[in-house]
């Protein structure tokens, strides 16, 4: 019988089985301090060891600060949680990037880089942005700390089968347009519940043509969809990436591994559950107006009319979405004057993100009306070369700050983050009501997007900046 | 975990679709080490007006008296009736957490989001996914005058208002779990056996993942 990817992995990790409850097996654990420390407490109590400390990478990355790291964590309670993660680390042997390795990133941009993140693997993290490891053909997705403490102690997960969905993204996308703009095409099409128990497989013309990130810029942003896993089938792209990684199989191994690789593709007459075209000819840079991802428009848009909506849910929460916002039905997008720019996340925050940036923003400035514009790379190592680019250089001319790695202004854990009413272009994931600090008002959009906003201004159409 | 058979409360109304555990919880407070303390910033940004911190006490807060939890009628709420995609978001296992430490014990809604369902199990709450019909139904009994008492028996998988009787739908194993508040890692662990030899096998076929 032809197999999704998906079923694919799932059955090669099948440990048992009882009335559809399936026990998987695990082969990739990452952690960070946030949704840990409590499933450490759980071993303790239960005097219970970890099954295989060698599956488990860890960082810290959503507390720690993107300035004067030398000085350390000033907030002391985000201080206990990174200073836990490092001494539970230490406890069990566990390998950790802290704070000061130059390694240390957004964990789901290290596992990436280092090789950790391999095809055919299943990959839990406590953070529902597992989702971007699946852009190399392996089954991730984010798992509370309940399962993060059962996987430490029995490296399986108890789930159920997802079903299965296949976006084809056909055609070519036009100048300037990325995965982040085909990510959030999607979910306006599908809604933040679209992909809600299935896993999504991203293919088509388009998606080939994507880069290994962008591949994970749009698997990231899968569980926007509802879905807490994307995938994407393995190429050559693929393979090229993951090769001479620190994590990577060497030598005779890694033979092995890319021909096992090469299988991890849908069967050409693979039947899926939900079959989802879209042309990517007609996908235009997108710009959220509202408080969940799906409420997103292109940028030539005018913000829509909560009245107008033919779902009474959507009426509401449309209304209540404007008034968090500050904005008026029918206004131009491009009419949105924005306070703050955010570049970096786990959406955004790789090589490419970075030098598509500063593409748009080299010999220029940052407008006078923007108060504060970030970028935060994904890790030392995406720093670090960033610099070796001169990229950094081309950014703080323009009037941006270059900080240190980590989740920063996606989620204001650390001291990044919007006043009350403040207004941010921000390439993360979540423009949930005080996401980025209590009362701002976050809109999402690619790197090119908040980079040519933060030299306007306003919104504005990237391909129309002179 | 805390079982669950039998549960009697009064039902609040939440109506708003989409629910994040951003709202549920917001993030400065995911920074304790501990699964307690989250009560008092359950819905923090909507339930006070003033900005939460870590460590502030609830009583020198603002209460928002527009916010349900805060109407007295409310006030000693422990069954959740909301609308759809409720839990939608971040994994945090926090959001439970904060529902249970109130005193949430079951949550009633058209759909949740897969990790925030999966994690309220854990967690001694049970979710139901009820009708769009029902929900509305509900949430007009719950917004008037005289409120809304539920009894919810799990057993039976029925949702009881006075004569009315609802059946619901619940995953067998799931159920077994709350029913007797089992740890299902103790029950994982009892199949040890069947883990250790399935990875001996699996390492020798795909030996590039060993480490």
């Amino acid at each position: 019988m032809p197999l999704t990817l998906y079923e694919k992995i799932f059955n090669r990790h099948v440990v048992r089985e009882d009335n559809d409850t399936y026990l998987i097996y695990i082969d990739r654990h990452l952690i960070h301090e946030v949704t840990s420390p409590q499933a450490f407490e759980g071993l303790r109590i239960a005097n219970r060891p970890i099954w295989r400390t060698n599956s488990i990478l860890a960082v810290p990355d959503h507390n720690v600060p993107t300035t004067d790291r030398k000085k350390g964590i000033l907030d002391p309670i985000s201080k206990i949680q990174v200073d836990t993660l490092d001494s539970n680390c230490d406890e069990y042997k566990l390998t950790q990037f802290k704070m000061n390795d130059q390694r240390q990133g957004i964990v789901h941009v290290i596992g990436p880089e280092q090789g950790s993140t391999l095809p055919g693997m299943t990959i839990v993290c406590g953070d529902s942005h597992t989702s971007t490891h699946g852009a190399f053909g392996a089954l991730a997705m984010g798992i509370g700390t309940s399962e993060v403490e059962h996987v430490l102690a029995t490296q399986c997960l108890i789930v159920r089968k997802f079903k299965t969905m296949q976006i084809n993204v056909n055609g070519s996308t036009g100048e300037y347009i990325t995965a982040k703009d085909i990510a959030l095409d999607i979910i306006g099409k599908i809604g933040t519940a679209g992909g809600t128990g299935y896993a999504i497989e991203f293919s088509g013309s388009a998606i080939r043509d994507l880069s290994m990130e962008g591949r994970m810029t749009l698997c990231n942003m899968a569980i926007e969809a509802g879905s807490r896993a994307g995938l994407v089938g393995v190429d050559l792209k693929t393979i090229n990436y993951l090769k001479d990684r620190p994590f990577s199989p060497k030598g005779e191994l890694w033979k092995q591994a890319v021909d096992n690789w090469k299988e991890l593709i849908s069967d050409k007459d693979a039947i899926f559950d939900k079959v989802i075209d879209i042309d990517a000819s007609l996908i235009e840079p997108q710009v959220t107006w509202g408080t969940s991802p799906e409420m997103v428009c292109g940028i030539k848009e005018k913000i829509p009319n909560p009245s107008e909506q033919k779902k009474e849910s959507n009426k509401k929460g449309y209304d209540q979405a404007l008034k968090y916002m500050g904005l008026k039905a029918g206004m131009s997008i491009t009419d949105i004057t924005i306070d703050k720019v955010f570049i970096g996340s786990c959406t955004n925050s790789r090589i490419e993100d970075l030098r598509a940036a500063a593409h748009i923003v080299n010999e220029k400035k940052i407008a006078k009306n923007i108060i504060l514009a970030l970028v935060v790379p994904g890790s030392g190592l995406v720093k670090i070369q960033a610099e070796s680019e001169g990229l950094d250089k081309i950014f703080i001319k323009a009037g941006f700050e270059w900080r240190d790695p980590g989740c920063s202004m996606c989620l204001a854990m650390n001291a990044d983050r919007l006043e009350p009413g403040e207004r941010c272009a921000s390439t993360s994931n979540r423009n949930f009501e005080g996401r980025q600090g209590q009362g701002g008002r976050t809109h999402l959009v690619s790197p090119q997007m908040a980079a040519a906003a933060a030299i306007h201004g306003k919104f504005i159409d990237v391909r129309d900046l002179e | 975990m805390l079982p669950i058979v039998n549960h009697e409360g009064i039902v609040i109304p939440l109506d708003r679709s989409n629910v994040d555990t951003d709202a549920i919880i917001p993030k400065q407070f995911l920074k304790s080490i501990k699964k307690s303390g989250f009560g008092p910033n359950l819905f923090d940004e909507w339930r006070y007006l003033d900005q939460g911190e870590p460590g502030k006490e609830s009583v020198s807060r603002k209460p928002n008296p527009e916010f349900v939890l805060n109407k007295p009628q409310y006030v000693k709420g422990t069954v959740l009736l909301t609308r759809e995609n409720f839990g939608c978001g971040s994994s945090r296992e926090h959001a439970p957490w904060a529902l249970l430490d109130y005193g949430i014990r079951i949550i009633l809604a058209p759909s949740f989001a897969d990790i925030f369902y999966g994690n309220c199990f854990k967690n001694g709450i049970l979710p139901i996914v009820i009708s769009k019909d029902l929900t509305n139904i509900l949430f007009d009994k719950a917004q008037s005058a005289e409120g809304l008492k539920l009894l919810i028996d799990l057993e039976k998988q029925i949702i009881i208002d006075g004569p009315y009787n609802y059946n619901f739908d619940i995953d067998a194993f799931k159920k077994y779990c709350l029913l007797e508040g089992l740890d299902d890692i103790g029950l994982t662990l009892k199949h040890s056996e069947d883990i250790k030899s399935f990875e001996n096998n699996y390492h020798g076929q795909f030996p590039w993942l060993t480490k």
